[in-house]
């Protein structure tokens, strides 16, 4: 397949402009402020059937039609969700480090689409190689009149801001990355009022990822048609970063249409198994907070709704794998650690759920589990999901309920021999 | 606090947002830049710039987990064991790095040099096992890469 998304990042000097340009770049831009009007690029956008890239998949034309349809006396604001964090997941960091100006014309054109005087880009704090090529091409970007006032002449104005995060993975959440720029710890609130109707300083705002945004361009330059030619309409279509971790011999990320077989990722992009004699056992296919599959689950494509069916999730598209010489109690220890690290505290179901989980299975992977653990991991997870003003209790809860549910004998040799069984 | 050009780096941050506050964040990372941490003095200063309270500021300098409330070494070196990079070895370098160094996780060298933490997946999960020391990722390590990079340092 052409590849889209990743068209530019092998090139030398590909976070140039001048590289940028040299491929085309910005011609969308300049077909939109020229020749479409906002709500063409909305409807187009809608048309393609595009999905957020981030994790939950809503579809970003629909979204940014929740926005007013005129700005009124608050301002509209684009805030760029670049907070990647989710464990397995390295994509937007590849687009950011290598085609940043494909972000920064995804985030204009996007934009302008909804009325937005001044796109904030939010990036995960650890990401400072991503921070400061983005700094530089936005510089370049108002050195060229792309971005600040009466951009390419148009008289459409508007302002790009790149802001740092901290460390913390509860500011990918949108509401909580919203309280984090605000210059407050990043907690997350309940919606409604959802973003579109009171987001940052109580205005108007959109969140979109940095992989969705880098999408637009592209939809506005070819069309809705062309973006449904790939993938598998209507409602899984459009190019696809895939993260690809854990035991296979060539992980990284990889560039596929929506849908992109599970076997092909692992076995021909991935280039098989780490080791020969470790068969494989076991994927997380979206992050670490989607259920996990079983090796006998694998039999899958990578889209939205295929995985639905089978129970788990595309989430954020970072595909973890392991081999038959991995101890899922000890994985599953791994993963819940995190969560109980990352609860913001707001929530007792979460703050209180996620180290209980963790003090649990610290016990079962040491060889102090109880028989009632098993049922009880579970049963905690019940009390998490669904109780939270925020969907970290449920990131935390699902990899748990799922991987007990999947692999229990593994966990019930863990009670009763006080080992593992790998 | 820090002379007029930090303070003039600071006007031109909380110019970019509707409200000082907002400018927090950037700020603390300014004043960790110039100062290698964030201590209970810069918290005041940076309240007391951005309209906000010291205990707000010292509230999201204890949330956010890339400020140092105390000084690190020269070379601070941090240990991705999230999931992915574990099960490509990231526990044996973290074990590597107590030996060679001679400290624990959380600990940093009596002279001062290195510092060792563990943290949270940083996104570099394709090519692990890595670590970030001080800004820069180094990925895809082993014992003997590591070994050649902590005696190639300064």
């Amino acid at each position: 397949m052409e590849r889209i998304l990743t068209r530019n990042v092998d090139k030398h000097d590909s976070e140039t402009i001048a590289v940028y340009e040299g491929g085309g770049g910005y011609q969308a831009l300049r077909k939109a402020l020229s020749g479409m009007s906002p709500e063409a690029v909305t409807d187009e956008v809608k048309k393609s059937g595009l999905r957020g890239r981030g994790g939950a998949g809503f579809p970003t034309g629909l979204k940014w039609t929740f926005m007013p349809k005129e700005v009124g006396k608050k301002p509209h604001y684009l805030l760029c969700n670049a907070d990647e964090s989710e464990p397995g997941t390295f994509k937007d960091r590849l687009l950011m480090e290598r085609d940043p100006h494909l972000l920064l014309e995804g985030c204009l054109i996007s934009s302008y689409a909804i009325h937005a005087s001044v796109c904030f880009i939010y990036v995960r704090g650890e990401y400072v190689r991503s921070i400061r090529v983005l700094e530089r091409a936005i510089a370049e970007a108002y050195a060229k009149g792309y971005a600040g006032k009466n951009i390419l002449g148009s008289g459409w104005s508007c302002e790009l801001v790149l802001h740092p995060g901290a460390g913390a993975y509860i500011c990918g959440e949108e509401t909580a990355m919203m309280t984090s720029l605000e210059g407050n710890r990043g907690y997350p609130r309940l919606k409604p009022p959802f973003p579109a109707q009171a987001g940052l300083w109580g205005c108007p705002t959109t969140i979109n990822n940095v992989e969705t945004l880098a999408n637009v361009p592209f939809i506005v330059e070819r069309g809705a048609d062309w973006f449904l030619s790939i993938g598998k309409a209507p409602k899984n279509s459009g190019p696809k970063l895939y993260s690809l971790s854990g035991h296979v011999k060539r992980p990284g990320n990889y560039e596929a249409p929506m849908g992109l077989p599970l076997h092909e990722l692992i076995y021909d992009l991935g280039g098989g198994m780490l080791r020969d004699d470790r068969p494989l056992k076991a994927v997380i296919p979206g992050g670490s907070s989607v259920p996990v599959l079983r090796a006998d689950e694998c039999e899958v494509d990578l889209d939205f709704d295929s995985l639905a069916a089978k129970g788990t999730m595309l989430g954020s598209a970072g595909v973890m794998v392991m081999d038959s010489g991995t101890c899922m109690v000890n994985a599953l220890r791994r993963i819940s650690h995190f969560y109980a690290h990352e609860s913001c505290g707001q929530c007792t179901p979460c703050r209180e759920g996620c180290g209980w989980m963790e003090r649990i299975l610290d016990r079962l992977d040491t060889g102090e589990g109880r028989q009632a653990d098993l049922d009880l991991l579970h049963d905690i997870g019940g009390q998490i999901i669904g109780n939270t003003i925020c969907a970290l209790g449920d990131a935390a809860a699902m990899p748990v309920q799922s991987f007990v549910k999947k692999f229990r004998d593994e966990f019930q040799y863990h009670v009763d021999h006080k080992a593992c069984m790998v | 606090m820090l002379g007029p050009d930090f303070e003039k780096r600071v006007d031109a941050i909380v110019a970019r947002y509707p409200e000082p506050k907002a400018a927090l964040l950037p700020v603390l990372w300014e004043v960790q830049r110039a100062r290698g941490h964030v201590d209970a003095d810069a918290e005041a200063w940076v309240g007391k710039r951005l309209g906000v309270s010291a205990a707000h500021v010292h509230g999201c300098v204890t949330f956010y987990t890339m400020y140092k409330q105390q000084p690190s070494g020269k070379y601070h070196l941090q240990v991705c064991t999230t999931l992915s990079c574990m099960l490509r070895g990231s526990d044996e370098l973290v074990e590597h790095l107590t030996r060679r160094l001679g400290i624990g996780v959380g600990e940093t060298t009596p002279d001062g040099r290195f510092s060792l933490v563990r943290v949270e997946c940083l996104g570099s999960c394709g090519t692990a096992p890595m670590f970030q020391l001080n800004d820069d990722y180094h990925e895809n390590l082993t014992a003997e890469r590591v070994d050649r990079l902590l005696d190639s340092l300064p």
